[in-house]
Order: C-alpha cells, then structure tokens, then sequence
C-alpha cells in the first residue's frame, strides 16, 4: 500500500496504481470562458480567429501572412456546402506566394489545413518556440474547460 | 598697433607741448617780427630781419634748440620702442612653442597627415618652412583671423609641437607667419570631415603677406587649450586636404556625420524591439499577426539570426551528426529535425527594404547594440552613431553570463581557459575545447551546469575526457528540488560519468604548468585544463540609466508592471523583465518559455491588447536524453514540498529512471507487507528496506501559506495544462494527493 514519510519541511507520499483509481475530490475553479486575459485556442470566444495562436506558427507572420489570413478567413466565414469552395482564389494567390520561399514554406505541406501546416514550420517540440505542450490549452478550445474532466 | 599706440600717446603730449611751444613762439616772434618789420620797413633798417638785435637771436636759438630738442627726443623715443616691441614679439613667439610641447596632447591624425601638409609647405616661399623636419607641422591652429574662420570650427591637436622647429629657424616673422598661413588656410569649402586642420598650409601666398597683427592673433589661438571639432573644410587648392580627410579621426573627437556608415539603418521604425532573442522574436511574431502590414526592426548586437538556446545545452550535444555544430540542427522529441534558428533568413525583411514592403514585415539589424534611449524623443542611438525613431518599443536585452570574481581578478591565462555560456560560438567554442583538452570543471550546479555536465560527461568515455562539476550547493539543483530529488538527480548525472563535487566554495584559480589549479575554501584542489563558469545571469540594463527606467533591486531587471510595461510606449520581456505577476508576485524568470510567453505578451500589448501576464510559463530541463522534468510556477526548494510518487512496481517503468537500480523491485516486494495508509500523518518508517527510494515518477508540490504556488512533473508528460489550472486558481487544498490524482502518474 502507500505510504508517506517527512524529510524536514518535505513530505512524500508514495501512492500505488489503485490508490489513485478513486477519483478526485479535489476542487477546481471553474473556468471563465469569457475571461479577457486568457489564452484563447485557435478560435477565439466571438468567433473570429486567433491570429497569433501558437499553433498557427509564423503562418499568419511570415512573409506571406497576409495572404494566408485571406485564405483562411474566407474559409472560416465560408457557408458553402463545401466549405471552402468560394476561397480558390484566396488559397490559389497564397499558394503562389509561398511557392516563393520553398526554404519557409516546405511543399510537402498540406496547405488545405491551416495548423497542421503551421505545425511544421513551428515544431510542436519541446524546443518550439511556443509553450511546450502546443498541443495543450493553445490549440484546442476546449483546453478553457475544465481540464480535470480528462 | 599697441606699441604704436603707447608710443603715440607718449609722444603725443610731448609734440603738443613742443607745437604748442614752436607755434607760440613763432606767433610771439612774427607778431614781434610782423610789428617789427613794419617799422623796419618804414625805417629802412640796414640790418636784415635777423639782425633785429641780440634778443631775437637769442630767442632763435631758444626755440630752434627747443624744436630740434623735442624732434630728437620723438625719434629716440619711437624708434627705442621699435625695437623693444621687435623683441616682445619674439619673445612671444617663443613662449607658445613650449606650450603645446609640454601638452603633448597627441592626435595621431596629425602624425598621418602630416607628410602631405608638409610637402604643401615648401610651396609656401617661406625658406625657413622648407628647412623644418616636418613631421611635424603645426597644428596649433587655431582660426587665424575671424574673417577667415567664418563657418569653420577647427579642432586642433595642440599637442604638436610642430611649430619648434619652425621657431628654431631663428627667423621670428617669418616662422610666425607659417604658423599664421597653415591657421589661415582654413577658410574653405567644407568638403569632408577634417579631425584635425593640420593640413592647411595650402594657398598661403595671400597668407605669407599678413602682416604682424595675424600673428597677435595667432598668439592668442595658440593658447586655446581644447580642440574644437571641425564640421568641415578643406582648401580648396589643395592636395594636402584630401590626406587631412584620409587621416583618422581623433579619437577624442566623434566624427558629427559619417557619410555612408549608416545607410543600412532605417531612420524610422514603427515597432523597434531591442534585443534578438526568444522574447523579441516571439513579440515580432505577435505583433506580424494582430497588426497586418506591421513592420518590425529588431537590433541586436549578436551576428545572427534570433535563434532558441535549449539546444545549445542539450540537443545538440546527444546529436549524432557530426555537423551539427556548423548546421545547429537537432532532433526533436518527435523525431523531426529542425535548426535552432527560429526562422531561416527568408522569412525576413532586409532593413533597408522595411519601410518600403508592401505587407510590413520584420528585419533584423545585427551587430548593432543601442547605447543610447531618448525616451522624449522616442530614439534610440546606436553604437555607429545612427539614430532610429520609433513609435513602440521593446526591451529584450536578456543577460549576459556571471562570473566568479575570483577568475575574473585570476589573469589572462585563466580567462582565456574559461567560458562563459550562453551564444552558439560559446557553444562551438565548448565543443571544439571538449575535443581538445583531458579535463572540463563545470563550476555551477543550477539547469545550465548540469545540463552541461551530462551532455559533457556523455562524451567523456568516448573522448576519453575528465569532467568535473562543482557547485556549494549539497547536490544538482540543489536550489531547485527538494533535497530527496536533488540527491537523486546528484546520482544520475554521476551516472553519466561525472565527477562531482559538492560543497564546493572556489576559493582561488590559477594557472600552473599549463593546468589550471582550482583551490577550495575547504582546502581541496583541483587541476583541470578548461573551466566553465555557469554561476548566473546578469540582466542587461544598461538603457536603464539613458531612458530613465526603473531598475529593481531584488530581483535585478528593468521593473514593469504586470501588462510588461515599463512606460508609455515601452515594453520589456524575458530575462530582463522584473515583471508583476498577479498570482506570484513580482519576479524575474530565466526561462525560454517565460521568454516567448512574455514576448508575445507584449507583442499584444504593444498592438493595444493591455493584457497582464496570466498564462503561466513553464520550463523543463533534460538530465540526458532519457530523463527530464516539467515544471511551472515558483519552483524553490526553500519552500515546503509535498511530493507523490508512484511506487514503482513491477511492471511500471518509467523512461530510464529505474534502469540503473533493481532497489524499486525490491522496495515494492518488501513494502506490500507494511499497511500505512496515506490519510494516518504517519512517521512511521519506511518499509525496513535501506535501498534507495526511487522516485520514479510523480508531482511535487511547492507550497506557499498553504497554497500551491509551483509544481514539478517528474517524468510525467503531457500534464501541463493541469498543473497550471490548479496554480491559476491558487485555492488551499487541503489533501494534496487528491489533487495530485488529477496527473494520474500512473498512465503514460
């Protein structure tokens, strides 16, 4: 079973698998999804984009940001049937741009999603530039939840 | 024109007196005389006009006498005078020549420029000019004459003393005039910058005419004791001037305006962000995407790219290329390489093109370092002179490494064995040393020298190199992890084929036979070829004084408030900012992802977001490539702790943390036996094992007035996001192992 000792002002607790199994009775504040100072995901509480989103990486920065900011707002407002469809021209003329910097923009991207593609340029690492886990609070909405739902 | 003068009123009265005297006479005698004559003339005298008796001629002579008396008095006494003023003058003269010789406050400029004046100077037809040993021209100069200095405003290097040999020539005028003649030639057309009108003797001829009164004047600008800087001029005629441009400029005088230095410097720049590292390039990124067609000037004084440093102390050691030091590529944890460099060089603007681009963009300035902010003016100055203005302003200066005083006072040979880490040519340099030498002493037991200390000890079998690590504290991160962990952590990087050394206060370094000699306060010694000092940082805040910001003394740093802000229009992030944090305190982190969250805070504060620093930065380190932490908040191991660990059984290992020791086997058989249940405040023993306890993974809690204000995540990944939900919200629990049930440590 567990067990804990005290080293001086340190305390450890050893806890086994089972111990754990029951769950928390901790409590946690509840979120404020509205809240003005928090990071918010890849979309924002009003809807709109977050331009500097961590997970878009120097997408909407970078030399051909503007461009990208075209494409993918139109694509996000779009209410085709297939989302998207009235954007060619956006992506096309995003497309060309960042053919101009294959070194920034590596072809083997899939342009069709935005964050994939800013994932590659800012590594998901654990030495990105972004928090570490990008993966967590930044690019899903849903990290604004209550994360103890996991 | 004095002596003139005095002469004049000397004589004066005296030829007055003597007219007055003569005429009076001669009024008195021709009245006389006229009566006279006219009875002489009705009396038809025999005797002529003289011979009007013994008086009258007495009175002839009296007056001639007296006449004749004054006129040789006059003559004496001007020409006395002459003479005497001859001699004054050479006499002066003289007296300046020693002056400036005494002075000897030397401009070299001189020196260099002074073959070409000199050649110009026999042009003059001033014999004794030709004869002087040149080298020396005069550089007394001093603006001859007001009419002739119009617009010029000469600086003179006294320090020449030129002008003795010229006065040796024993040819008091003339010399002077050279003097005069180099000092008049400078009226004219500003061409170039001249530090020092040395050259000027050029078009004398009108000036080999002046007469004495230059040399009055000449007289008194020899004196004149500080060089006053020339905006610009050059005669026209001459070659001389061209050499006077080539020559350097006086040291003790800054060219005003250079002419091309600084065409690659924009004058202006929207958004200026001082600093090319983590924080600036994070706030240039955020500025790039909430403010479209922004453009973004960053200067650094570093000649590269804003690149991450984590690598340098960890990835790029583990890396089996061996051209990663040259690419700076590395292997990420999921497998994919990148560079170090945030962004290749494409992604940017060059300065020059910034304020033309049609969608904004971001340029870097390298090797540049501003020396100088003008908060009033909203400039900053750089260290070549140029100014750039700018309308928002980051400070993002970071640090530059500590060291320990007793090397800094060791001497050169010691220094030269010793790094300071922080850049990539530190890092290359380390790296190329590690190769070379038969033993590396890391001082320093915080994230940088242990991490170094394992990147290095990992080399050390295959290069058959000794690495020690010292540091007073009891082990690594001792300052960091409660001392169960730091014990721990002490064990794995001995692992790695470390020596170390704890307890350790550098008392003395020296260099002896070839070796560098570490002496302990506790009289222990150490001999090493190479040391490398990772005792800290200094936060760079040398704008402080210039832009009058505020500087804290706790924690060091520029002091902002909680929106990063230091003044109107000024921001400052990552290792300089002492910043507020709302849940924390006030503190200054060291960290890279306290570095891109602050900047790009304050790239969203600068594009008018006012938002306070919230979202809490984490950092990590790496103990080699298979073990590493997480951790966020205030991470202090004076504070109390409570650490869960899962026990480690059977089959639960975690990544290399049990490799080395089968003790977690064996204490998990052994404690089965032993029922303590968690929620009985036992201090009871431990299980009756003595092995190691192994802690393997788990969270540690860092406890402030009962509310948890950091969290270490050891070996459990991925849980970052609750582990900053529950700092958020900053609430007293009162069992900390039911919050600790929310990492479920046990899963992967």
């Amino acid at each position: 079973m567990s067990y804990c000792k005290q080293e001086g002002k340190d305390r450890i607790i050893f806890v086994t698998k089972e111990d754990h199994e029951a769950p928390s009775n901790a409590e946690l504040i509840e979120d404020d999804p509205n809240d003005p100072y928090e990071d918010h995901g890849l979309i924002l509480p009003n809807g709109d984009i977050n331009w500097n989103c961590p997970c878009l990486g120097g997408m909407a920065s970078g030399p051909c940001g503007q461009q990208f900011k075209d494409a993918f707002s139109c694509f996000h407002y779009s209410k085709e049937e297939v989302k998207g469809s009235d954007c060619v021209e956006n992506f096309r003329s995003m497309q060309e741009c960042m053919q101009k910097y294959p070194e920034l923009y590596p072809q083997e991207d899939d342009n069709d999603s935005a964050p994939s593609g800013g994932a590659d340029n800012a590594p998901t690492a654990s030495t990105s530039t972004d928090s570490l886990p990008t993966s967590s609070p930044d690019s899903t909405p849903a990290a604004t939840e209550n994360p103890a739902a996991s | 024109m004095f002596k003139c003068k005095a002469v004049w009123n000397k004589l004066a009265p005296l030829v007055r007196a003597s007219s007055t005297l003569c005429l009076q006479n001669a009024r008195k005698s021709v009245l006389r005389h006229g009566r006279r004559l006219e009875m002489v003339q009705k009396a038809q005298m025999s005797s002529g006009p003289a011979g009007g008796g013994g008086e009258n001629t007495l009175y002839y002579v009296l007056v001639g006498a007296t006449c004749l008396g004054t006129g040789v008095y006059a003559y004496r006494t001007v020409s006395g005078d002459k003479e005497r003023y001859n001699e004054r003058m050479i006499d002066l003269v003289n007296r300046p020549k020693q002056g400036p010789r005494a002075a000897e406050a030397v401009t070299e400029v001189v020196a260099g420029s002074k073959e070409a004046p000199l050649e110009s100077i026999p042009e003059l037809s001033l014999e004794p000019v030709k004869s002087e040993p040149v080298e020396e021209p005069t550089l007394t100069e001093a603006p001859v004459e007001e009419p002739l200095v119009t617009e010029a405003v000469v600086e003179f290097t006294e320090s020449e003393p030129v002008t003795e040999p010229l006065v040796e020539a024993s040819i008091p005028e003339p010399t002077v005039e050279t003097l005069v003649t180099e000092s008049v030639v400078e009226a004219s057309v500003p061409e170039s910058i001249i530090e020092v009108s040395v050259t000027e003797p050029v078009a004398e001829a009108p000036a080999v005419t002046q007469s004495e009164e230059p040399l009055a004047s000449v007289v008194e600008s020899e004196t004149e004791p500080t060089p006053v800087i020339i905006t610009a001029h050059v005669p026209e005629a001459s070659p001389v001037s061209e050499s006077a441009a080539v020559s350097e400029p006086a040291p003790a005088a800054e060219p005003v305006e250079s002419t091309a230095a600084h065409s690659d410097v924009p004058e202006h720049a929207p958004y200026l962000l001082i600093g090319g590292g983590t924080a600036s390039f994070a706030a240039a990124r955020s500025i790039r995407a909430r403010d479209p067609g922004a453009r973004v000037l960053i200067v650094t004084e570093e000649s590269e790219l804003p690149y991450m440093r984590p690598p340098l102390s960890k990835e790029l050691w583990f890396s089996d290329d061996p051209k990663a030091t040259e690419t700076l590529s590395f292997k990420q944890w999921n497998g994919k390489e990148r560079s170090i460099y945030f962004q290749p060089p494409s992604f940017y603007v060059s300065p020059t093109d910034l304020a033309k681009v049609e969608n904004g963009g971001v340029a870097v300035l390298t090797g540049r370092k501003v020396v100088h902010m003008d908060v009033r003016e909203n400039k900053v100055k750089l260290s070549d002179g140029a100014e750039i203005s700018y309308e928002k302003c980051l400070i993002a200066t970071g640090g530059v490494p500590r060291n320990l005083q007793v090397i800094d006072r060791a001497g050169e040979e010691v220094m030269k064995r010793t790094t300071l880490f922080r850049k990539i040519e530190d890092f290359r340099s380390l790296e190329k040393i590690s190769r070379e030498v038969k033993s590396i002493t890391i001082i320093g037991g915080g994230f940088l020298g242990s991490e170094l200390a394992c990147a290095l000890g990992r080399r050390s079998t295959d290069l058959g190199l000794e690495v020690i690590q010292m540091f007073p504290e009891k082990g690594n991160m001792g300052k960091v992890l409660p001392e169960y962990l730091s014990n721990w952590t002490t064990e794995k990087v001995r692992k790695e084929g470390v020596n170390i050394i704890m307890d350790a206060v550098v008392k003395n370094v020296s260099y002896k036979n070839d070796k560098l000699e570490i002496k302990l306060k506790d009289g222990r010694l150490i001999e090493t070829d190479h040391v490398v000092a990772a005792v800290g940082l200094e936060p760079s805040v040398e704008l402080a004084k210039s832009a009058g910001l505020e500087v804290d003394s706790d924690f060091g740093g520029y002091r902002v408030n909680a929106e990063l802000q230091a003044r109107s229009n000024i921001w400052v992030a990552g290792d300089a900012a002492c910043f507020y944090d709302i849940k924390l305190g006030r503190r200054r982190v060291e960290h890279h992802d306290h570095a891109v969250v602050s900047g790009r805070l304050a790239g969203e504060n600068m594009t008018g977001a006012s938002k306070p620093y919230w979202h809490q930065s984490m950092f990590w380190s790496d103990l080699g490539p298979d073990v590493g932490y997480e951790a966020i908040g205030i991470v202090d191991s004076s504070l109390p702790t409570v650490g869960v660990f899962a026990k480690a059984t059977a089959k639960d290992t975690p990544k290399a943390a049990t490799e080395q020791s089968g003790t977690g086997i064996r204490s998990e058989s052994e404690t089965e036996a032993v029922a303590v249940t968690l929620k009985a405040e036992t201090t009871a023993p431990p299980p009756p094992v003595q092995q190691k306890e192994d802690y393997g993974k788990g969270v540690v809690f860092y406890l402030r007035d009962n509310v948890v204000v950091g969290i270490v995540l050891w070996n459990v990944f991925n849980r970052m996001p609750i582990a900053r939900k529950i700092i958020k919200d900053g609430e007293q629990h009162a069992d900390l192992n039911e919050v600790a049930k929310l990492f479920n440590i046990h899963e992967d």
